[in-house]
């Protein structure tokens, strides 16, 4: 297992700063996050996406404008590699003014633009289907991108929506962030089968990337996503991750072991290592931008919000 | 015309109208139709927006919220009523929700058609009144078809308020005719007013009691209020209203303002009733002048029995009515 990561390190391609840089923004964000609920300067719950935040930062570059996208409780990244607006969303979780949504949604509801989030497992999954219906007869070549987890498999609207996806050739991507835990189940504990198979079930077209080189998504993610586009038929992309921080906050029950193995399938050292000049030029950015971030977002006066 | 040939009509035309709406629903397309034959018809004529479904109710829901959220107007058949049950968090978690959940008010033109209640011997499963369930959801509006509200009417109410809507349909409504020009039958008049149907017995009396049923109570009503007016001397009138959540009693508060009797009657089961939800509006305004509590008449604390003889013990009838007005 770590011989396979080492050589995933080497083989790293040279990453473009944009990409390394949003990666960086969203990892700091995160952590800002994790280091406001220790304070006790924020409210309610959260879930980070540590260790995942290329994934978004990968599959965002080959979306349009008018592209959906839909995204569910571990949505940060997916929110920034879409939209860069920090304060807007760190408004949202502190329910300061300037919220994306005044406050109301918080960290798993984000309606913005193209964007959504809901809290609810695999609840977005049919309501893509729908918007990608009418992308398709509205604006043909644009598609509906659905976040889910592995964990998300077990819910009864992920078959319906994939059946009626491929039934009615609708331009749906599902993008797969496999982390391998399910809150604090492991895969092998809640999945029977394998993605792949229940993808091919339904005659929907499936593609497993283990690599965590932002690039080489991306670049194995390309054909995928164009066929989405100009077959109008869905897709399945399932992407090996590795959640390196806790389900929410201070939740992790994993082994050292496990929590390990985690950690050393995370990208960031992997980048911190293979490109170090680079790598602690951004950093050191983004560490700073982030806290400017939460400076001012921390000094604005509550949200309002008008009740219907 | 059948209230069934009606909706159908509403529905042609309203996809004749507007381009963006779409229909939904298992085994809707023609030559079948739908289990009820409403959407007979539509599927021919408008092709590609009248879509026959997996059997997937949470999943068609959730495609209808979809197609709603994007710029479309969509409608979801619920085959029987029974089966909303299976898109219960499509509608509570997100179509209702994300009217207002992020912060801003999201459209969701979404209207989910549920043929409703028993009478035909359906059993347990296939002839629920259930109502009662959705009430009380934010940003989600109830409406149930009557045989008195002009059903082009109904469906333009319900878009234009763009909150999702769950829509009852009594099933032996679907056989009944549909009431037009103030005449229901040799004894009693009706006009609407406001969202709801008054229906009268001609003549200037007012009345002993007023009768307050969503539109699929209708028939019974009717007889009870029959009976109780040739033998025991007892007028009756009777307030349907087309959206039973939020319901909003304003227009009929001057006719139930000085009457002694209310007596709310509805097909869901006994306990946490539509009823028990009008009455708690209505009392606070009407305690000094009724004579005692509003009568709350509704379906047995039971499952609804198969059997004909059964299932009758079980749901309302025009007698069970009739006895709550006398009593």
């Amino acid at each position: 297992m770590i011989g396979a990561i080492v050589e995933r390190v080497r083989a790293l391609t040279p990453v473009a700063d944009a990409d390394l840089e949003r990666m960086l923004r969203i990892r700091h964000f995160e952590r800002a996050l994790l280091r406001l609920f220790e304070r006790g300067q924020l409210n309610g719950t959260t879930h980070t996406c540590l260790g995942q935040e290329h994934v978004p930062v990968a599959v965002s570059g080959l979306l349009d404008p008018d592209d959906y996208v839909f995204s569910n409780h571990r949505g940060h990244g997916h929110f920034l590699a879409r939209h860069d607006e920090p304060h807007a969303l760190l408004a949202e979780i502190m329910g300061r003014q300037g919220a994306v949504c005044n406050g109301v949604g918080g960290s798993q509801h984000v309606y913005h633009g193209r964007f959504l989030s809901t809290g609810v497992q695999g609840e977005s999954l049919p309501v893509a289907v729908g918007v990608a219906l009418r992308l398709k007869r509205v604006t043909p070549g644009r598609l509906a991108c659905a976040y889910v987890g592995d964990g998300t498999w077990g819910e009864g609207s992920v078959y319906e929506a994939l059946n009626m996806a491929q039934l009615w050739r609708a331009p749906l991507l599902v993008v797969v962030e496999h982390n391998g835990i399910a809150q604090s189940t492991p895969t092998g504990a809640q999945m029977s089968g394998s993605i792949a198979g229940r993808a091919a079930a339904f005659g929907v077209r499936h593609h497993r990337i283990d690599s965590v080189d932002v690039n080489v998504i991306r670049h194995e993610l390309a054909p995928l996503v164009a066929a989405v586009r100009s077959e109008s038929r869905p897709a399945v992309a399932e992407i090996r991750v590795h959640r390196a921080g806790p389900h929410s906050k201070g939740d992790d029950t994993r082994t050292p072991e496990e929590l390990r193995e985690a950690a050393e399938g995370d990208w960031l050292p992997a980048y911190a290592d293979s490109f170090p000049e680079q790598f602690a030029r951004l950093d050191e950015e983004q560490r700073a931008f982030i806290g400017r971030v939460v400076d001012d977002v921390l000094i604005r006066p509550a949200s309002d919000w008008e009740r219907p | 015309m059948r209230v069934a040939e009606h909706l159908n009509e509403a529905l042609h035309a309203l996809l004749d109208a507007d381009p963006s709406v779409h229909v939904l629903g298992e085994d809707i397309a023609d030559p079948y139709g739908g289990a009820f034959k409403i959407t007979k018809g539509l599927s021919s004529k408008h092709g590609s927006r009248v879509i026959s479904t997996p059997l997937s109710e949470g999943g068609i829901v959730g495609v209808g919220a979809g197609l709603a959220l994007a710029g479309d107007r969509a409608i979801v058949e619920i085959m029987f009523g029974d089966f909303a049950a299976l898109a219960f968090d499509q509608l509570l978690n997100f179509a209702s929700k994300s009217t207002t959940m992020y912060g801003r008010r999201v459209p969701i033109p979404l209207v989910v058609r549920c043929p409703t209640g028993g009478r035909r011997g359906y059993g347990p499963t296939h002839s629920q009144s259930l109502q009662k369930h959705f009430i009380g959801i934010p940003g989600l509006d109830l409406y149930e078809l009557s045989p008195f509200h002009d059903a082009h009417a109904l469906l333009a109410t319900m878009f234009a308020r763009q909150n999702p809507c769950v829509l009852f349909e009594d099933k032996v409504l679907y056989t009944r005719r549909v009431c037009r020009e103030g005449v229901v039958d040799d004894l009693f008049r009706f006009e609407l007013t406001g969202g709801w149907a008054r229906v009268y017995a001609d003549g200037d009396v007012p009345p002993d009691c007023v009768i307050i049923a969503p539109g699929g109570l209708t028939d019974r009503c009717l007889e009870a209020m029959r009976d109780l007016l040739m033998e025991d001397e007892i007028t009756c009138e009777l307030l349907v209203p087309e959206r039973l959540y939020p319901l909003d009693p304003a227009p009929v508060m001057p006719i139930l303002r000085g009457v002694r009797t209310v007596c709310v009657a509805e097909d869901g089961s006994a306990g946490g009733t539509w009823g028990a939800e009008v009455a708690r509006l209505l009392h606070p305004e009407l305690w000094a002048s009724l004579s005692g509590p509003i009568r709350l008449v509704s379906a047995a604390d039971s499952i609804i029995p198969t059997a004909a003889h059964l299932e009758r013990e079980v749901l309302v009838q025009a007698d069970t009515i009739r006895k709550a007005v006398l009593a």
